[in-house]
């Protein structure tokens, strides 16, 4: 058991991080070793997965050395859409502690579960994120991020709690409130999707108040992608040092992988998390320091283990050992996808959810386009929408009902407030092919 | 006895009402009157026009969204009351009304009231028992 109760600040090695260390030899056998059980044990348990190996003639066996994970099919959110909400559990729900719950690609979101085990691994990845980050034992961590179905809010909060630090679990929203917090509770840690920080800062300076005069000293920010020249601009007018957090809830939450305080890179937790690089055309795995789409295998989760997530996202894994010394390899920071996915405020959005909510109103989808943009920091979603002859009336009211109902179907679908705009017919631009129905205004 | 109105869906864009009226314009169609009803997002223009097909044909064709509603238009004395006297007559017939604009018309110390009702038979046959004329495309459109 590693000690939860580290304060020193001079050293920089956490005990919590000590498996960030692990000589290469050691990691990969470790790995091998979990991969053949995870395999065995999924095979054993996971109708999908028993199906996929046995069309491709593999049975658990054949999996003799890492490089063998090529063999092994891939799974796709697809899949766990299909599935929900327990189609891919490999243990009985008597066994199980949690569900969460995050965005599908169409109406339904999709679930996922824990043990008591995976909530403790998940637990782990996040102690190891806020020790990469320079948080100890007595930091007052204020954790911005949702709390309930999304995996952000009680991620960083057992982490947080573990590690020895006071948790404030304020969630989001209320923006006078969080500054209020942070000023009062003399705040040294804050976690929230870097946008949101941006409009903490437009906050606390509408009510007088200068971040960089706070005891917030370290910023942990993610579920969105972020620049470089954002992370600048938010230490220069907070005065803090931010670090960039990677997760997703079909892997486990945040906690995947973390910058140290070299902040070149994210490492990978890859003694649970086993990452690979993949073209997403052929599917072939690539060698370190390649570009391709981030693929992810749950070496150590129970309840619902995940072999070669697809994760399109774009990115690729740093060949170049860490100055820091930490052998767990680094990926590099996220910045584009390869599928169509929308992050607003933190939340993965699919156009087909807005095709979803302008079916539930009309019979044929109307011409309709999305338009980001953000203001003082947070992300304002448009939805532009046709209006055709059954639409029109003549009277306005029934026009704003309309208005109101799209607004409301959108709600149900993303729980995201959008704002609806009714155009005139023509108005949308119509292109060859795919629509580009997308107009994404928001400066990284 | 019903009258063709012509509504027009609008975007908060400047220079688009004046498009809306080049256009008819454009195509020697004189507005007799026209409302505008608006929201923040959007607005509905209302017109009464002569020829309403040829200029419905005309604005689609331009890229306007136009739909065509069947209103009623009577006469009332133009005097304090006069609008009063109208409205009595139709709600005691339980009749809605939807909106309704004025005009003053050539006809001297006359205006002319245009209602879009929920049943516009009741509120026609309503006025036209209160011994109140409703007007007929002819009696709106004839120059006098």
């Amino acid at each position: 058991m590693f000690s939860a109760t580290w304060s020193d600040t001079n050293s920089p090695l956490n005990p919590v991080s000590a498996m960030d260390y692990l000589p290469r030899e050691q990691l990969r056998t470790l790995q091998l070793h979990r991969l053949k059980s995870l395999v065995e044990h999924t095979y054993a348990n996971v109708e999908l997965f028993r199906r996929r190996m046995d069309e491709r003639g593999l049975r658990p066996a054949h999996i003799q050395r890492l490089e063998d994970i090529a063999l092994l099919p891939f799974t796709i959110k697809a899949d766990l859409r299909d599935t929900y909400p327990f189609g891919l559990f490999a243990r009985p729900l008597k066994d199980l502690v949690r569900f969460h719950a995050s965005s599908g690609t169409t109406g339904k979101p999709i679930v996922v579960a824990y043990t008591r085990n995976d909530i403790n691994v998940w637990r782990d990845g996040v102690m190891r994120s806020l020790a990469a980050s320079g948080c100890i034992a007595g930091d007052i961590v204020q954790n911005a991020y949702g709390y309930g179905l999304f995996t952000g809010g009680l991620g960083l909060h057992y982490g947080a709690e573990s590690i020895g630090a006071i948790v404030v679990p304020v969630s989001g929203g209320n923006s006078e409130r969080q500054i209020m917090f942070m000023r009062d509770f003399g705040s040294t840690v804050v976690c929230c999707t870097p946008s949101y920080f941006l409009h903490l800062i437009e906050t606390a300076r509408q009510l007088g108040i200068d971040m960089r005069e706070l005891p917030l000293r370290i910023g942990i920010f993610g579920a969105e992608p972020w620049t470089d020249e954002m992370r600048r601009r938010i230490e220069a007018e907070a005065g803090i040092t931010a670090y960039d957090i990677y997760g997703l809830s079909e892997i486990c939450g945040p906690g995947v992988a973390n910058e140290c305080q070299c902040q070149n890179g994210l490492h990978v937790f890859e003694d649970h998390f086993y990452p690979e690089i993949i073209d997403p055309e052929t599917l072939e795995p690539l060698p370190d320091g390649t570009e391709g789409e981030l693929v992810f295998t749950t070496l150590t989760k129970e309840a619902m283990p995940i072999i070669r997530y697809r994760t399109r996202d774009l990115s690729c894994i740093e060949a170049e050992p860490c100055p820091c010394g930490r052998t767990i390899r680094r990926i590099r920071r996220i910045s584009a996808r390869s599928d169509d996915m929308l992050i607003i405020r933190g939340v993965n959005v699919f156009p087909t959810q807005i095709e979803a909510a302008l079916l539930a109103i009309d019979e044929t989808l109307p011409h309709y386009g999305i338009i980001l943009t953000r203001t003082g920091g947070l992300d304002q979603l448009e939805i532009q929408v046709e209006v055709t002859k059954q639409h029109f009336s003549d009277e306005v009211r029934s026009l704003e009902t309309l208005r109101q109902r799209i607004g409301e179907a959108i709600f149900r679908i993303i729980n995201i407030r959008a704002r609806v705009t009714l155009v005139e017919p023509n108005t949308i631009p119509r292109s060859e092919g795919k629509a580009r129905r997308v107009r994404d205004l928001r400066q990284q | 006895m019903k009258i063709n109105q012509i509504a027009v869906f609008l975007q908060n864009k400047p220079g688009h009402l004046s498009g809306i009226c080049r256009t008819l314009c454009d195509q020697g169609i004189n507005i007799v009157t026209l409302s505008l009803a608006d929201t923040q997002q959007f607005g509905i223009l209302r017109l009464i026009v002569k020829d309403w097909e040829r200029a419905a044909r005309s604005l689609e064709a331009a890229g306007y969204l136009v739909q065509i509603r069947e209103v009623v238009a009577t006469e009332v004395d133009d005097r304090p009351g006069g609008m009063a006297e109208v409205l009595d007559i139709v709600s005691a017939a339980g009749v809605n009304i939807e909106y309704v604009y004025a005009f003053t018309f050539q006809k001297h110390n006359r205006a002319v009231l245009v209602f879009r009702f929920d049943n516009a038979d009741k509120a026609i046959e309503a006025i036209q028992a209160a011994g109140r004329n409703v007007l007929t495309p002819v009696d709106l459109f004839t120059e006098e």
